[in-house]
């Protein structure tokens, strides 16, 4: 068993059986499906929506190449600085190499999960930088020295309480555990690194192939801030981001607000089209973005699972997921959890490390049904399960199915099969949930059935 | 007409009184059944780990079995979507993939069949109990069946149905219960809540496979509420 699925169960076991934190994170989300639904309702059709939306995506990843060198050339025409990463290590060779040339000592951060992906952080304060996440959430996780639990919503996890707690202990100041006291310990943590920073680093929403734009939204205007003040920005976003259009964002801002957090829109949603212009008062003096694929362009060439690139990390999937409800976000071990993780974590980080996140699923295809850009989510753990099966089988499970196959092609042997089941009943029941018992996974927390005498094929046969 | 009833393994070995149902309501309503000795098992369990070779060795069988059947009818939407979804994509570019294609569409989970098949939602049974009804996630996402339980049930004489407050998975995914059984317990945990909290009798579904989850749990813990298929609900006199 790899380390990866040793210490997926271990956490799995411990967080499930940790029923305040299910319960907690149940009710958060419980509440998101509430506010969502209420803003679907304001869509003329939200199944149209979602069709056109896929049909986008479908175009954009489809033709790829072709948008992300219109995006790149009509960047480069107003002074952007483009460098592709192929790998999360060139990635962060690049950006250290920017900072380094900049001679910063601080960079502030708004919210990217690629520079989760690619461990910036790290690479940075390795280096000697001081970094400092300001999306509330992040910021929160980052005095924790623990990565985000979800995609959008990062310190979900946390009661007020501790939220206070932390700060009282990281930052000596937390007058009390409402929202509003809390907010505003951190924004004056925050805009004195602000003032600090030499480098503002993004992420990416969307990036528009036709004008050259990146479309960044966020709720606490700390992007903007990040944007604005300090005199080098940085953006780092995957390939996969590409919108054909401008018009494109009318479907697909309010869309990614309804199903990432119930919202009609995010607060702020701002498109950067160059650094600052001839004449112009404000805006960073360089802008570097940094595209990355890091191994997107392979799952880009399986037609079968190609529309996983569609995402837009609105966080829906994880949103609606019964195992991401009852293990949280940290059980992963992943940069991206939920079902959306599962399906691609595989391509990123190898398939047969990261299988069990494929099998650790009911396929009760609730992802699939609440993805805005209909991703065929519970549809690819299978194709994973299939791929992984092919290339590495397990003797055991392959062994077993041939047996099974040839017990259920015969009806002697099914016979036969179904007798000595209910004739070893009373030994099971004797050994039930012990080591000896063969059933033990099932029988450790559930009753078996008690399987009757005569089994509905003896019923048909005696009638007739 | 003449229904080829496809009993799943389980419901053989363990449930025979769901399939038992299924046959005499199809009688009753004036069909012939028939019930083909040779079919034991659709294949998902192979399938849904991975091993598709050892799922067609299963499959492929099937399909020669209901090759020339006129209707064929599932008693659960797992192994219904099993049939009608999957079996196409398993058998996707082998000699076998236009059979599949026609199997599939003459294939109808068991509620399904009854409302939009035959038109029938009034079998005159009486049942009655306050109960509610879980949804099988095959059945619900895979062939978007929702309504036609409900129509029969709704058919029931003394019957009050009263929904859950979530449409979410029971947690048994068939192997997924034994190789990952922490979450899948988790899962069920929340699924049996939700279902005593609506202070119904029993748990009806379309699937015998859930609620053999369902039910381990609900022994194991106490839990003051029972289970019973759709089938039987719908047989009760």
């Amino acid at each position: 068993m790899s380390t990866f699925v040793s210490e997926f169960k271990t956490a799995a076991t411990r967080v499930t059986g940790d029923a305040r934190q299910r319960q907690f994170i149940r009710t958060a989300l419980g509440n998101y499906e509430i506010a969502r639904d209420k803003r679907k309702a304001s869509f003329q059709s939200w199944e149209s929506a979602r069709q056109a939306a896929a049909e986008t995506k479908w175009q954009a990843i489809n033709h790829l190449d072709t948008h992300l060198e219109s995006l790149v050339a009509k960047l480069e025409a107003r002074g952007t600085k483009v460098h592709w990463a192929s790998n999360a290590t060139q990635a962060r060779e690049i950006i250290l190499k920017i900072v380094t040339d900049k001679k910063a000592r601080s960079i502030i951060k708004s919210k990217a999960m690629t520079s989760e992906e690619i461990h910036l952080n790290d690479a940075l304060e390795h280096a000697g930088f001081t970094v400092a996440e300001s999306d509330l959430g992040e910021f929160i996780v980052q005095l924790r020295h623990e990565p985000p639990y979800h995609i959008v919503f990062p310190s979900m996890h946390l009661t007020r309480d501790q939220i206070r707690d932390l700060f009282q202990k990281e930052l000596g100041d937390a007058p009390s555990n409402s929202p509003e006291d809390l907010t505003m310990v951190a924004r004056r943590v925050m805009r004195q690194k602000y003032i600090e920073a030499d480098i503002g680093f993004t992420g990416g929403n969307f990036a528009i192939a036709e004008t050259g734009m990146i479309s960044i939204t966020e709720n606490e205007g700390n992007a903007r801030l990040t944007a604005a003040l300090p005199k080098t920005m940085i953006t780092l976003l995957g390939i996969e981001k590409v919108l054909p259009r401008f018009s494109d964002l009318a479907l697909f801002l309010p869309m990614l607000a309804t199903a990432g957090a119930g919202q009609p829109m995010t607060c702020y949603n701002t498109m950067y089209s160059g650094p600052r212009q001839p004449g112009e008062c404000d805006g960073p003096e360089e802008w570097h973005v940094v595209l990355l694929d890091n191994r997107r362009t392979e799952l880009l060439a399986d037609p079968e699972q190609r529309d996983a690139l569609h995402c837009i990390r609105c966080g829906a999937c994880l949103n609606v997921c019964p195992i991401f409800r009852n293990v949280g976000g940290h059980t992963y071990g992943t940069t991206y959890s939920g079902p959306v993780g599962s399906v691609i974590t595989p391509h990123l980080r190898g398939l047969q490390d990261w299988k069990h996140l494929s099998n650790a699923s009911s396929l009760c295809g609730a992802c699939t049904e609440a993805c805005p850009v209909k991703i065929d989510l519970h549809h690819h753990l299978l194709h994973n399960r299939r791929n992984a099966s092919m290339s590495e089988p397990s003797f055991f499970e392959k062994l077993a199915y041939k047996i099974f196959g040839m017990v259920a092609n015969e009806p002697v042997f099914w016979s036969l099969a179904k007798k000595i089941g209910w004739l070893t009943q009373p030994l099971q029941r004797a050994v039930k949930g012990s080591a000896l018992d063969p059933a033990k996974a099932w029988t450790k927390t559930r009753d078996l059935p008690t399987q009757p005498l005569e089994s509905f094929k003896d019923w048909w046969r005696n009638r007739k | 007409m003449t229904v080829t009833l496809f009993i799943p393994c389980f419901i053989d070995a363990l449930y025979p009184r769901a399939g038992i149902s299924m046959v005499e309501i199809l009688e009753r309503l004036g069909h012939t059944v028939i019930c083909p000795e040779k079919i034991a098992c659709c294949g998902q369990p192979p399938f849904n780990s991975g091993y598709w070779d050892e799922a067609r060795t299963i499959a492929a069988p099937v399909l020669e079995q209901l090759k020339d059947a006129e209707a064929i009818v599932i008693g659960s939407g797992s192994c219904g979507a099993m049939v009608k979804k999957f079996y196409p994509e398993l058998f996707a570019k082998t000699p076998h993939a236009e059979l599949a294609k026609q199997v599939a569409s003459r294939t109808w989970e068991f509620s399904d069949f009854l409302v939009n098949k035959l038109g029938v939602t009034d079998l005159g049974a009486k049942f009655p109990h306050k109960v509610t009804y879980h949804d099988g996630c095959h059945g619900l996402r895979e062939l978007g069946i929702k309504t036609s339980p409900r129509a029969l049930l709704g058919k029931v004489g003394g019957l009050q149905l009263v929904e859950m407050k979530d449409e979410i998975c029971c947690g048994f995914g068939g192997t997924f219960s034994a190789k990952f059984p922490m979450i899948s317990t988790a899962m069920g945990e929340v699924k049996c809540n939700n279902a005593v909290e609506t202070g119904a009798d029993y748990i009806v579904s379309g699937d015998s496979s859930c609620l053999m989850h369902i039910q381990g749990l609900l022994s194991r813990q106490g839990k003051p509420i029972k289970t019973i298929s759709l089938a039987e609900v719908l047989n009760h006199q």
